[in-house]
């Protein structure tokens, strides 16, 4: 799907000492890091897309808040990072937990636009029909043998 | 009446729940040539199980039974499912690009024709009131109109344009051959033909600038007499807009729809859906999981039409109401169905306590 490396040489960071997985559905850190860029061997947290941070989980009511930083301002691969991490959640929580994904502020172009597309449950669910784009995401989530 | 006076007590009562999808459920209609005095009500529901199904209420023991389960046709999720005004057909919209007809034949669902033309997923299907035209959009951002032919056929009068996104929703005016829809694109746009020369153009487009919404736009619904509509957006807001039937009868095509009401401050998470009823309540259904009714409100203080909370169910369901529609047949009865994979029967009732 993707032509070229958009972002050929990125700034890989130390991978943190992972002890907690997520395999509880309440767990507070229930974000995986090792998920894969689309684009590159290293996880979204070695290259900075991701931190601990910038998850905000509300258990009363049942809600999620998650921001993440795409590697470059015009990543175009923004979406498909938000669809895995939007995958990965739901995984780790109840069903009924609503979340709501963002680019953190001022780190993408079209700020505005990925995230009305990342957050229209619409457009989700269609483009997880899609199975290019849904063997895409599960090569992100799943290919990680660690 | 009840509806105006503001010490009136409503409660929602839960009539029964209708499981059985094994995926969210999007849409559901009423089959409008039932739930009269001699015939059951019948619903059609559709699911990202790829299924529609067909319930229908017992008149022995007033008890909702699945009749139906029509599948193996779409290949994806099936988005929105709309009887015709006669209650004969059955159209559904599906991702998988087409929109299938259903027939019921002696009590089982045919596929009698597959409307296929749009380029990807479908997202609403509507009838017009005479059941001569059928309306179609899309992701691809088209709208299209199909002209309804003997024996089933379905001819495609014309490809609209317009919208810059998705489109989400069409709807057919109740009794004009005027046709609506609204978008990601956060504008409703209004067409029509002038005459039978088939030439449908966009006569209006509302958008920020009218007062128009600030985010995808997601359902229109029409009062009873067809002079006021509701549209609802991921903005958090219901805007209710008015226009001059008289004017749209006589043909007049400089018409426009007016804001008249912005009820915000009601919802806090994206607003699916919102239905009108015959009686004047209007119902949405949102990402919170609750169902809101909405009525005018009789304010001497406030100069123009305004609009007040009735009643706020919490919780009506486990996960986001997707849709929200009222009985064509019985008074104060309402349908919802959900991300949860269900679907509840409601009634609006006073409190007499």
């Amino acid at each position: 799907m993707t032509l070229g490396l958009i972002n050929a040489n990125p700034i890989v960071h130390a991978k943190k000492e992972r002890v907690a997985r997520c395999e509880d559905p309440h767990c507070d850190d229930a974000v995986d890091p090792d998920i894969r860029d689309p684009e590159h061997p290293y996880s979204l947290e070695q290259l900075s897309v991701l931190s601990e941070e910038s998850i905000t989980v509300d258990d009363k009511l049942g809600r999620i808040l998650i921001t993440f930083t795409p590697t470059i301002q015009h990543c175009s691969m923004a979406t498909v990072i938000g669809l895995c991490l939007r995958v990965k959640l739901q995984e780790c929580f109840p069903p009924h937990y609503k979340v709501d994904i963002k680019v953190s502020p001022g780190s993408h172009a079209d700020e505005e636009a990925v995230n009305k597309q990342l957050n229209d449950k619409e457009r989700v669910a269609a483009a997880l029909e899609n199975p290019n784009l849904r063997q895409l995401v599960d090569e992100c989530l799943y290919s990680n043998e660690l | 009446m009840d509806l105006n006076d503001e010490g009136s007590h409503f409660e929602l009562k839960e009539i029964q729940t209708l499981s059985g999808h094994t995926d969210r459920v999007w849409s559901l209609a009423w089959n409008p040539a039932t739930g009269t005095d001699d015939t059951q009500p019948v619903i059609a529901s559709c699911s990202g199980d790829k299924t529609v199904r067909i319930w229908e209420r017992s008149a022995l023991t007033r008890s909702w039974d699945c009749k139906a389960v029509l599948e193996e046709t779409h290949t994806r999720t099936v988005r929105s499912c709309t009887w015709s005004p006669s209650g004969k057909l059955l159209a559904t919209a599906s991702f998988d690009a087409t929109t299938a007809i259903w027939e019921n034949v002696g009590g089982d669902f045919q596929c009698v024709s597959t409307l296929e033309g749009h380029e990807n997923e479908v997202k609403s299907v509507s009838w017009n009131a005479s059941e001569s035209l059928l309306a179609t959009c899309s992701r691809d951002k088209t709208v299209w109109i199909w002209e309804v032919m003997p024996g089933n056929e379905f001819e495609c009068a014309s490809v609209l344009q317009g919208h810059t996104q998705d489109v989400k929703m069409v709807k057919w005016h109740p009794t004009m051959d005027i046709l609506f829809s609204c978008s990601y694109d956060n504008t409703i746009k209004v067409v029509w033909a002038e005459d039978d020369t088939g030439d449908w153009h966009c006569i209006q487009t509302i958008g920020e600038s009218s007062n128009g919404h600030s985010s995808t736009v997601w359902a229109i619904s029409f009062n009873a007499e067809g002079n006021k509509m509701v549209t609802c957006s991921d903005d958090l807001t219901l805007k209710v807009w008015e226009a001059d039937i008289e004017g749209m009868r006589s043909g007049d095509d400089q018409v426009l729809w007016k804001h008249i009401s912005t009820l915000t401050g009601y919802h806090d998470r994206t607003i699916f859906s919102v239905h009108w009823s015959r009686e004047g309540i209007i119902a949405s259904g949102a990402a919170d999981d609750a169902i809101r009714f909405f009525v005018e409100s009789k304010d001497s203080a406030v100069v123009g039409p305004s609009y007040r909370l009735l009643l706020k169910k919490e919780k009506a369901h486990d996960m986001d109401v997707n849709v929200v529609q009222w009985s064509p047949g019985e008074n104060r009865v309402l349908a919802s169905a959900s991300d949860d994979g269900t679907i509840k029967i409601w009634e609006l009732a006073t409190n007499s306590t």
